[in-house]
């Protein structure tokens, strides 16, 4: 109800231009021919299910779910591993929400948690970094997660560290980078996808350069999308108009937001701090060379890799979970042979089931509902 | 394997769903605690296991029996709140509040509380005396008295400063069956106030969240606005305070023990701009987070309207509004219609909310 | 991935070089405005806040050119059911 309501929020989540949207959505869809538009940020995903985007759009137009969600990459043994930290003498681990309840081979930090360790939940990277001023006899470790969206939020975090000479934080560092796990993706043989939907978060920092490829060497139309209903379908209508024309290009939903060149104090904030790692590995899709950040030498009293002596825990996959096929768009959520069955929220399996933004999860809370009644119209 | 519908699948999630649910953690998490899933698995696949009786069986938040002539309600609630004081009340309020609604919302008169105090060592005797007297101002003000009470005091640490536990009597004077097993189709929902303001404040009066607001807990005692709508709509099936899990959860219980659908419309839900934008940047939904002064009721369909205008007669319901409705199809499932066109499920909540980045 | 908020800048923090408080529908917090610094940033402007950062200056230009796009797209959706329903009662 709201009556002031929220700016820049609510004027993108009206209906009418919705269903406007939504017949022009129409009209540039051939047919019987099959559209396979990837969103590949999780919030988009979020945003698809929870306001019910697919309602709008013609069944030839099939939304693919993609692996921008660092809650649903992060492999369990870097969770393992950051179970271990906090489990040190002496050690405070601060942790976002999203990260609580994901499960490594060893339960959860939650499980961590009811076992003894000190975890405590923060909102932002400063956040530890007060925590860190006010335990001066413990040593504070932030468990940094995330794409470019929150890494230079993690740099600006350590460069402050540095100029205050706090001497007990360190940050266990998972940092992310888009676009070696698009192009892991684009390589996958079975890839049923004809155009992008950006993330518009990740671009603020990283710009829409670095989509480039995309368009010119793979042919995929790419929209950088805002995260509101109404953004989402206009991205939708810009690939749709785009693959009509025969064109493909990258260009920006999200102009409000994202400047064509992202943001230079950010990027050289983490160039300051970071360096990418050789190769990382992401859950359900392997390792990917280049595709992750760790804390340069520089910093590296701030590393908590390199101040605790890790184990660096390799755990597989769970043979039953399907949670790369899912990320690479090749299943549905709903074809994983454990969906909704052994793998539910309340027992996730794979991390898409664990993040209220992984594709399962949306699909499982949000979704289910809509499929059923589409498709009890369909039967009808 | 043989391939499966998406039919078959979403098909065998509705059954898992309705299966009688097994504890398979093996030590108590704070999810346990949270009024969500994991808080039902606990109450149902070991407490109502072990202490299985007629008045326990249908899980209300009180048991209502006779004894003589009398239709009586008996509730208990222990209350562990952090911080101890904040914006708009504090713990003592609340255990006197919380175990007052608790009988309200079956149609009682709260009558007489006991109040037991669980204290930490070092814990000051001035906060004690505060809380103290929160909870006799609290009691005056909704008609009841502390007749009996009990006092333990644990070694530093073992406590967090104060907890408190109340339980209840009140005397049902109305002919009135109150029960989440007692919506039909075309019955109406109702909420007595904005939502939310309760668990935003707490969360954000710990401090953690560096997020400040003006925001006050809605903590107060419903009797009289429970009486209100008795009066305005005979028929009225349920009522419930929408505590831990807030209006979501409240909806999914309903949804499951009267084998309905909960078909809610988000745009008419009464939220206060300052808790929407708090659960913005926390990406939580307000649907979820506790309120400690307000009731979700389902009434007849007829009988919606009288209702809301007998709440609004009352500066606690000024903000009363109609929420959604009553569906018989998909019996147990909660559904929400967006200001945006499109619909969505409303599970009940697996753990606390918590804040995302993502 | 990232959430990210639209807030509007109350004050810059004199004491604290670098942080602002923001609201958002009421509520405030402060956040780390060291990242869009450059773009000048003052009271009244509008930003998208992530974990506690101003990632970007919201431009509220842009933000009306692609709200005036959606407008028109309505106008001619509404323009082409009236046509319809006056062709039908034709």
């Amino acid at each position: 109800m709201a009556p002031e309501g929220m700016r820049f929020v609510d004027e993108y989540r009206d209906r009418e231009k919705a269903q406007a949207l939504a017949a022009n959505i129409a009209t540039l869809v051939e047919p019987g021919r099959r559209y396979g538009l990837m969103e590949i940020c999780g919030g988009h995903t979020h945003t698809i299910y929870k306001h019910g985007i697919e309602d709008y759009l013609p069944e030839e137009v099939q939304l693919v779910h993609g692996p921008g969600c660092p809650v649903c990459v992060i492999p369990m043994g870097r969770v393992d591993d950051a179970i271990w930290i906090a489990e040190q003498e002496g050690v405070i681990m601060t942790s976002f929400g999203d990260l609580l309840r994901v499960p490594g081979a060893r339960g959860s930090f939650l499980d961590a948690k009811a076992r003894g360790a000190d975890i405590q939940m923060v909102y932002s990277p400063l956040d530890s970094l007060r925590i860190a001023r006010n335990h001066p006899d413990r040593r504070v470790v932030f468990m940094a997660i995330g794409f470019e969206t929150t890494t230079p939020s993690t740099a600006m975090t350590v460069l402050r560290a540095a100029a205050e000479g706090l001497e007990n934080f360190s940050v266990f560092c998972n940092h992310v980078t888009i676009i070696p796990a698009l192009e892991a993706i684009l390589a996958s043989p079975d890839l049923h996808i004809d155009g992008f939907i950006g993330p518009g978060h990740v671009s603020t920092v990283i710009g829409c350069e670095p989509y480039r490829f995309i368009a010119e060497k793979h042919g995929r139309p790419f929209v950088v999308a805002g995260f509101e209903p109404l953004d989402i379908l206009q991205a939708i209508q810009m690939l749709l108009l785009q693959l009509r024309e025969g064109r493909s290009e990258v260009e920006n939903q999200y102009t409000r937001v994202v400047p064509w060149d992202g943001n230079q104090k950010a990027l050289q904030a983490i160039d300051e701090v970071m360096e990418p790692r050789p190769t990382f590995e992401w859950r359900g899709l392997g390792w990917i060379p280049d595709s992750a950040m760790r804390i340069r030498e520089k910093y590296a009293r701030f590393d908590a890799e390199r101040i605790f002596d890790v184990p660096a825990t390799r755990v597989a996959d769970p043979p039953a979970c399907q949670c790369g096929e899912v990320l690479r768009g090749t299943i549905k959520p709903w074809e994983c042979k454990v969906f909704g069955t052994a793998c539910t929220p309340e027992t996730p399996i794979g991390t898409c089931m664990v993040s209220s933004e992984g594709a399962c999860a949306a699909y499982y809370n949000f979704g289910r509902f809509t499929r059923l009644r589409v498709r009890q119209a369909g039967s009808a | 394997m043989t391939q499966r519908t998406e039919q078959e699948v979403l098909e065998r999630i509705e059954r898992i769903r309705r299966r009688r649910p097994r504890i398979t953690d093996e030590r108590i998490t704070l999810s346990h605690g949270s009024g969500g899933k994991a808080t039902h698995t606990l109450i149902d696949a070991l407490f109502l296991e072990a202490f299985r009786n007629p008045f326990l069986e249908p899980l209300e938040d009180q048991a209502v029996f006779s004894v003589g002539a009398e239709r009586l309600a008996f509730t208990t609630d222990t209350y562990v709140v952090s911080p101890l004081f904040f914006p708009g009340g504090d713990i003592g309020d609340l255990a006197v509040n919380g175990t007052v609604n608790d009988l309200a919302v079956s149609g009682a008169r709260p009558l007489y509380l006991s109040a037991g105090f669980v204290l930490e060592e070092g814990f000051p005797i001035a906060d004690l005396r505060r809380i103290v007297a929160s909870m006799a101002k609290a009691a005056e003000d909704a008609g009841v008295q502390i007749v009996t009470g009990d006092t333990k005091v644990v070694q530093r640490g073992k406590a967090d400063g104060c907890f408190v536990n109340t339980a209840g009597i009140g005397v049902l004077e109305r002919p009135v069956r109150l029960s989440a097993a007692a919506a039909r189709p075309g019955d109406a929902v109702i909420v007595s106030g904005p939502v939310g303001d309760h668990g935003i404040t707490i969360m954000l009066a710990r401090g953690e969240l560096g997020i400040e607001s003006d925001l006050r807990s809605d903590t107060a005692p419903l009797t009289v606005l429970i009486g209100l709508l008795l009066d305005a709509a005979p028929q009225t099936r349920f009522v419930r305070d929408a505590t831990r899990g807030g209006v979501a959860t409240i909806c999914n219980e309903l949804a499951l023990a009267s084998g309905v659908a909960v078909v809610l419309d988000e745009q008419s839900i009464p939220v206060r701009p300052e808790v929407r934008g708090a659960s913005e940047i926390l990406g939580i939904d307000p649907l979820y987070v506790a309120c400690e002064g307000r009731f979700v009721a389902v009434v007849a369909g007829d009988e919606a309207e009288a209702a809301v205008a007998a709440l609004r007669t009352h500066p606690q319901g000024a903000e009363a509004a109609v929420i959604g409705r009553i569906a018989d199809d998909p019996p147990g499932l909660v559904l929400v219609t967006t200001g945006f066109g499109g619909m969505r499920i409303i599970d009940m909540l697996v753990g606390d909310p918590l804040p995302r980045i993502c | 991935m990232c959430l990210g908020i639209p807030g509007e800048v109350l004050t810059l923090d004199v004491e604290r070089p670098g942080m602002a408080t923001v609201n958002v529908g009421g509520a405030r917090r402060q956040v780390n405005v060291m990242l869009i610094e450059e773009d000048g940033v003052a009271p009244g402007d509008w930003v998208l806040i992530h974990v506690g950062f101003a990632l970007a200056k919201i431009d509220e230009e842009e933000a009306r050119l692609t709200l005036s796009y959606l407008e028109e797209m309505g106008q001619a959706y509404r323009d082409e059911l009236q046509a319809l329903s006056e062709s039908r009662i034709d």
